[in-house]
């Protein structure tokens, strides 16, 4: 990123001046995201544009503000991807928020996250300097891998600028089977499958169905439908189905204002693949071969919490009316220190989305 | 390095008898060497050149012990080097003379293998390839297999985020490490990471994962094990010359194609290699590509298939295709062995570790060419193709110093020319002490400071491993001045502090 860039400059100055919080923002797409944002906005959108793309080299170094959907338009049409399929909750999401909220959609258990896609980013600090970490090569261990921390940091450590990522090919071939099964059995046959060699890339149960996604070589994908058996889904049917999950226009996800008021969550909870069935009050979704289980009702924060705790993971309030609880599960004490210790070395004055994941974060 | 005149100091044998004092109460007598004869085995790691005397060396055992060790350095402010098998490549664990080196040789247990969660949950001592080992009769492997992997410790691997031949495909240590139980420098135990696949808050495991020690000492690892390919095969094919090497490299990659591995090396290395090993590579090439397919018996024919023809089509002057596991070992066999063939034909080597973005691959070697003559020097190459990481082998007498010190402007020549095609001074062996003045050349000096503030949330006493990986700004600054002085930097035009 040029260092004279005058949308970069315009950030700089704007970050050097700023005396109260700043509320980074992208296409806003992710507000209902973390603890509640506040403090005058940062419009990230005016820093825009992919700097370069060379997809032989299977990396792409995108500006902040530029839209998730451009990007992954202008991949597609190399044949690449982000294969870890990062949600998209309304059209205007940004490849900033992406980074910056650190989600990952169906595919994560089979291709990694956001993070390990990060190879480098240039961020603006607290003090308003430009800064780059890691770099637009796959190996790169020159100092400390700052640019990865950034991914989930929901901002708090500085402004993402510019982020240079990973690509792959689009798989060959991909197709979808279903199979009719209930909770626990569905959880023993993804774990007994997770230990084949088989290219499994997506897993999702609910309401007594296991949808699965293999992609990968022709031949492996049809040896393996043959070798798992279930019902083939039609294509097009499994790519609007699978993108429902991915951008959470499923009907399970959705909570009208009613159920707010009524109190109802949604919860993400992530665990162990091989954690039983979790007995929480409520109903669930299981995706990530059984790492990440969403539940939506009315149970409550030290119920989810405890039971997330006993499977060695953690629980985060996704959705939910305000006065809510704590969003994230609270940090034991060493590392809530040096978190805030890296919050200090970043953004001093604290000014970058205080709050948004921890209070004094 | 001569260390007499500091070790002749009384100011040093005072404080050695103090700190063994005080760590005698939390540690068996045994576990604690502090005699030059005991301690002289710890004074390197892999890169010999670079050579300190520990004030002491502590071997605990329990983690207990190690909380007590950071606990008791902590009070009397003395600097802490953990150590694994030693086996860096950069001089990472490089003794301090003031400080403990904390050897974690005796943490060697595998505490649990999950076939069903697909996990390994060892020690920091256990070695890369013991996991793997412990993983095979449940058809799970660990993938990370940095060419030391029968020696290096997983919590080596940790510090220095290890490579391999096969990043490209399975990713690097951090895209294969779970979670890491360590202590901080207080002494107080920590988790980084989780069997789940996520943590809230700030995730650090990126930043343990390569940091080589300085923000917190390793004690566990959980590992993702994952299932071994049915079959893998390899193709091996002739160039020409380097840049229709080069092509086919990023044609591969263009064609949709990961390969498992996809490594070069140039006809220097090449002649080194086949006299050792008798592989059966082909002595005219200027460059050999390996190309490994894994997967199933289906998948790997069709991709082979594929590969071959992308080969092909940019001009391999011969091509031969594994035709069973004894054949793809041997074809790999050179390639594993470039470090110890070059041992034979030099007296000594110094291994450089840039990366760059594939496309400039000709222009490097070109580059190096040119360097040969300029420092009158032998180099040869080993390149991992797929991931853009170069291993150049300068070939030296570290016995002649003018050899030596011709390495070491060669060495930073090859690095700073890496960073000015869009790379980095080290893709897999860390930045040790070796390539402190490189990093200066990398980073600007609001980037070095702000990593020494991250350092500093972690460790703000700075006492873990002080002095590697971030060079001060004094040290870019007389760095700067010696290059230009010397006209060997290429770019001298760029501030440097």
């Amino acid at each position: 990123m040029h260092s004279q860039d005058p949308v970069l400059l315009r950030l700089i100055d704007q970050v050097r001046s700023a005396h109260k919080p700043l509320n980074i923002q992208g296409g806003n797409t992710k507000h209902f995201y973390g603890e509640i944002p506040h403090g005058d906005a940062l419009d990230m959108l005016p820093l825009s544009g992919i700097s370069s793309y060379e997809p032989s080299e299977l990396v792409v170094t995108v500006r902040a503000g530029t839209g998730l959907a451009e990007l992954e338009a202008a991949l597609a049409k190399k044949g690449q991807c982000l294969p870890f399929e990062p949600p998209r909750f309304g059209p205007g999401g940004t490849v900033g928020g992406m980074v910056a909220a650190g989600l990952s959609g169906p595919s994560r258990a089979s291709v990694g996250c956001v993070r390990d896609y990060v190879l480098g980013t240039t961020v603006l600090n607290g003090h308003g300097e430009v800064l780059t970490f890691g770099g637009q090569v796959i190996k790169n261990v020159a100092g400390y891998d700052v640019s990865r921390v950034m991914a989930g940091s929901l901002g708090v450590l500085g402004v993402i600028c510019e982020v240079s990522l990973k690509v792959l090919p689009i798989a060959t071939a991909t197709t979808t089977q279903v199979f009719a099964m209930d909770e626990a059995a569905a959880l023993t046959q993804l774990n007994a499958w997770a230990s084949k060699p088989l290219p499994i890339n997506a897993s999702a149960w609910y309401n007594g169905q296991l949808h699965l996604r293999l992609a990968g070589a022709h031949a492996a994908v049809k040896a393996a439908c043959t070798y798992l058996g279930g019902a083939l889904v039609e294509p097009e049917i499994a790519a609007q189905w699978w993108d429902s999950v991915r951008d959470h226009q499923h009907a399970f996800f959705y909570l009208d204002n009613n159920q707010l008021i009524q109190g109802e969550h949604l919860w993400r909870i992530s665990v162990p693949a091989t954690t039983l069935a979790l007995d929480l009050p409520g109903v669930q979704f299981i995706e990530w071969g059984g790492a990440q289980r969403w539940l939506r009702g009315l149970a409550n924060a030290k119920q989810v919490r405890a039971a997330a705790a006993q499977a060695g993971g953690h629980a985060s309030l996704f959705r939910g009316a305000a006065p809510r609880v704590e969003v994230f599960t609270p940090l034991s004490a060493p590392l809530l220190r040096i978190q805030k210790g890296l919050k200090t070395a970043f953004d001093s004055k604290k000014i970058f989305n205080p709050g948004r994941l921890y209070p004094g974060l | 390095m001569n260390t007499s005149t500091l070790e002749d100091l009384p100011q040093v044998q005072t404080r050695r008898t103090e700190v063994v004092n005080a760590l005698a109460v939390a540690l068996p007598r045994y576990a604690i060497l502090s005699r030059t004869e005991d301690t002289t085995p710890y004074e390197c790691d892999g890169l010999t050149a670079y050579r300190a005397q520990p004030l002491v060396v502590v071997l605990p055992e329990t983690e207990t012990q190690v909380a007590a060790v950071l606990q008791i350095c902590h009070r009397l402010g003395v600097p802490i080097v953990a150590r694994g098998a030693g086996t860096g490549l950069s001089g990472g664990a490089m003794p301090h003379r003031l400080g403990v080196t904390l050897s974690l040789a005796k943490f060697n247990r595998i505490l649990k293998v999950d076939p069903l969660a697909c996990t390994a949950t060892v020690q920091c001592g256990v070695r890369n390839l013991a996991i793997s080992e412990a993983a095979a009769p449940h058809g799970l492997y660990y993938a990370p297999d940095p060419s030391s992997q029968i020696a290096c410790t997983i919590g080596g691997n940790v510090a220095e985020n290890s490579g391999g031949v096969h990043c490209l495909k399975y990713g690097l240590t951090l895209h294969n490490v779970l979670r890491v139980r360590g202590f901080t420098v207080e002494g107080e135990a920590v988790e980084f990471g989780s069997e789940a696949l996520d943590v809230p808050g700030l995730d650090l495991l990126p930043l343990i994962i390569g940091s080589e020690g300085m923000l917190a000492v390793t004690t566990e690892v959980t590992v993702k094990l994952i299932p071994k390919p049915q079959i893998a095969r390899c193709i091996m094919a002739s160039f020409d010359n380097v840049e229709a090497a080069g092509n086919a490299v990023a044609s591969i990659i263009a064609a949709g194609i990961i390969p498992a591995g996809l490594e070069l090396m140039d006809k220097r290395m090449t002649a080194a290699v086949e006299d050792f090993v008798h592989a059966g590579y082909d002595l005219n090439a200027a460059a050999i590509l390996l190309c490994e397919s894994d997967g199933t018996h289906e998948e790997v024919a069709e991709e082979i298939a594929h590969m071959r023809s992308v080969l092909e089509a940019n001009g391999a002057s011969g091509i031969a295709i594994s035709r069973d596991e004894a054949q793809r070992l041997k074809f790999w066999s050179g390639r594993k062995n470039a470090f110890p063939a070059s041992g034979r034909i030099s007296p000594d080597y110094m291994c450089m570790d840039s990366t760059i973005p594939r496309k400039k691959l000709a222009e490097i070697l070109r580059a190096i060419e040119g360097m040969e003559t300029q420092y009158g020097l032998a180099c040869a190459n080993v390149f991992h193709a797929g991931d853009g990481n170069l291993h150049p082998l300068i070939l030296f007498d570290a016995n002649d110093p003018d050899q030596m010190q011709r390495c070491e402007l060669f060495g930073a020549d090859i690095l700073e020319t890496s960073v000015r095609l869009g790379g980095t001074v080290t893709g897999e062996h860390g930045v040790g002490v070796e390539k402190l003045n490189s990093m200066c050349v990398q980073f600007s000096a609001s980037e070095r400071k702000q990593m020494f503030a991250v350092k500093r949330a972690f460790d703000p006493v700075e006492l873990l491993n002080p002095g590697k990986v971030i060079p001060s700004l004094q040290r870019c600054a007389e760095y700067g001045k010696l290059t230009v002085l010397r006209g060997m930097l290429p770019f001298p035009h760029l501030p440097r502090f």
